[in-house]
């Protein structure tokens, strides 16, 4: 008798509580939930079909008809050019940081002192959180042919490299502004390999370099990939860089999507152009994960 | 030998990236105190006088009402939404609770344009009118992450035997909130506020497709640059920007430790 009570007592309270749990997740989901669903994912999706639409070139109205011609248009004319620059430039981008960032994070992880390591890592978070727009610029006044670039080079005696409004002055500002975004993961993943592992690696008789390519090169991987997603992406749909450092020869699909959007009128070939960018993401995720870069991440 | 060689170089190395990292932003800084109007390095002649003029200009000071009202109430709107998501993930189990952080994290993964161009078609299609709210609403949608990120963090650190005492003790569900999970995750929910102001207060990519006439400062910022006008003045709104920007994002440092504000990396690690 009293067990069985006990058991209904037990039992009640326990599944009126799992209700309750899954009312508060509800509740508590729902309005961050709705807000991406009705906000975000919505206009991507009218991003999406936009891009099937045309702009009517008399009365320069947004056609609501489905067709192809914006990415007909994409695929010829000076946009391959243009996309195959600004897929190039995000991987020249990509591997720089990774060359520039891996001593750096080493020597944060597993060379430096505690205290060091801590500074380091504020130093290298600070220019992460300074003012996108003030790096820029401060690139512009640097690289101008009257900047602190040519003077340093003319004062130890070498040319003028006057790389101000080049391709080449893009490629250092996009580095520059990315690389913390590449130096944090790598510095986690080193942190996080047991001293052990590299240890055994030696104690059995492996050479540095061996140590380094099967050892800590996989497991770093996941850390480099993450890095790389956002060296990569950010570059990918930038326009403000080569808008103010780039010179004739530096659109980026970026300023095609804003040159059509905001001084063309033409919203459906923007469109079509920023679902590039997303292409372009989803076939490098889909290889990285092909990698074994999500495994241990 | 080699070995010391080695380190050596290392460090060499350590002290050119840090030198590449802070030279833009110890030259920006300078040249706001630039008496020329055109900037060629070394400097020559010194004053104040840009800050008096960055100071007085009503553009300036427009642009930097807007932007503050915009970022208060995106970390605002943000901090609630990004708080609930992550106490509803946090102990609930259901299906596609992992991809959730994925989702939350989108708006900051993809390129920026790309959220900027979805946004404004959907603006357009529907007939808004970009203004403040538009601006409102593309920065929460960003900014909805870094408070997510912060306070899971925090809620997966916390031991759940403190909740469980509060109960036992006879507390209600909103006592237990308010006396003990508050306090715990207070500091991480300061910290990513701190953070999602930040880079709303900085943020010119989606901006730009969802502002409408008015400016906010990084737009005015951009304007100015891409005209080549009021150059002198830029630098000197600039170094004030990286030093408002650098006060909050001390604080969240101190507050949570500095792992935890990277917003777009950090993400990635939670995500999986």
């Amino acid at each position: 008798m009293t067990t069985s009570v006990d058991a209904r007592g037990r039992r009640g309270p326990h599944v009126s509580a799992l209700a309750r749990t899954r009312w508060r997740t509800a509740f508590l989901l729902s309005p961050p939930l709705l807000w991406f669903l009705v906000i975000y994912f919505s206009s991507l999706g009218l991003m999406l079909v936009t891009s099937f639409w045309s702009v009517n070139g008399f009365t320069n109205l947004v056609d609501h008809h489905l067709t192809g011609q914006n990415f007909h248009q994409i695929a010829t004319g000076a946009y391959p050019a243009i996309i195959g620059r600004t897929v190039l430039l995000a991987a020249l981008v990509t591997i720089t940081d990774v060359v520039v960032a891996f001593p750096f994070a080493y020597a944060m992880a597993r060379v430096a002192s505690r205290r060091t390591q801590r500074l380091l890592l504020v130093a290298v978070l600070l220019p992460l959180w300074a003012s996108y727009l003030a790096k820029v610029f401060a690139w512009t006044s640097i690289l101008i042919n009257g900047g602190a670039l040519n003077w340093t080079f003319n004062l130890i005696g070498l040319p003028s490299p006057n790389l101000g409004f080049t391709n080449g002055a893009m490629w250092i500002v996009f580095c520059y502004i990315w690389l913390p975004y590449m130096i944090v993961p790598i510095y986690g993943a080193l942190e996080r390999i047991p001293s052990s592992l590299l240890d055994a690696s030696a104690d059995l008789g492996a050479p540095w370099t061996a140590t380094f390519r099967r050892v800590m090169l996989p497991l770093v991987l996941p850390g480099l990939v993450a890095g790389s997603i956002f060296t990569f992406s950010l570059t990918l749909g930038d326009y403000v860089t080569p808008l103010l450092i780039g010179g004739a020869n530096s659109t980026l699909v970026g300023n095609a999507i804003y040159e059509n959007l905001l001084t063309g009128g033409n919203l459906p070939l923007a469109a079509a152009l920023a679902t590039v960018p997303i292409a372009v993401m989803v076939v490098y995720l889909l290889v990285a994960r092909r990698l074994g870069a999500f495994e241990a991440l | 030998m080699r070995a010391k060689a080695a380190r050596l170089g290392l460090w060499l190395w350590v002290i050119g990236v840090l030198v590449f990292l802070f030279a833009p932003i110890v030259t920006i800084i300078l040249f706001g105190f630039d008496r020329s109007v055109i900037e060629t390095w070394p400097i020559r002649h010194w004053t104040l006088s840009w800050y008096s003029v960055a100071w007085h200009d009503p553009q300036v000071r427009s642009a930097f009402v807007l932007s503050l009202k915009a970022a208060v109430a995106a970390t605002i709107l943000a901090t609630i939404l990004g708080s609930m998501a992550a106490f509803g993930v946090h102990k609930a189990r259901f299906f596609g609770r992992d991809s959730i952080s994925l989702l939350l994290i989108l708006p900051l993964a993809l390129p920026g344009i790309i959220t900027g161009v979805a946004l404004n078609s959907a603006f357009r299609w529907a007939g808004i009118t970009l203004s403040l709210w538009t601006i409102i609403v593309g920065h929460t949608t960003f900014c909805i992450v870094v408070i997510y990120n912060n306070v899971i963090a925090r809620l997966r650190r916390t031991s759940n035997t403190l909740l469980e005492a509060s109960a036992d003790l006879g507390a209600t569900g909103l006592q237990t909130f308010r006396f003990v999970t508050l306090p715990t995750i207070a500091t991480a929910l300061v910290s990513g506020a701190l953070l999602a102001f930040a880079l709303s207060f900085d943020e010119v990519i989606v901006t730009t497709f969802t502002a409408g006439a008015q400016n906010t400062l990084p737009i005015w910022i951009f304007g100015a640059i891409r005209l080549g006008q009021q150059l002198p003045e830029v630098n000197v709104v600039v170094t004030l920007v990286v030093i408002l920007m650098f006060i909050p994002i001390l604080i969240a440092a101190r507050l949570t430790g500095s792992d935890n504000f990277v917003p777009r990396v950090r993400a990635t690690r939670i995500a999986k």
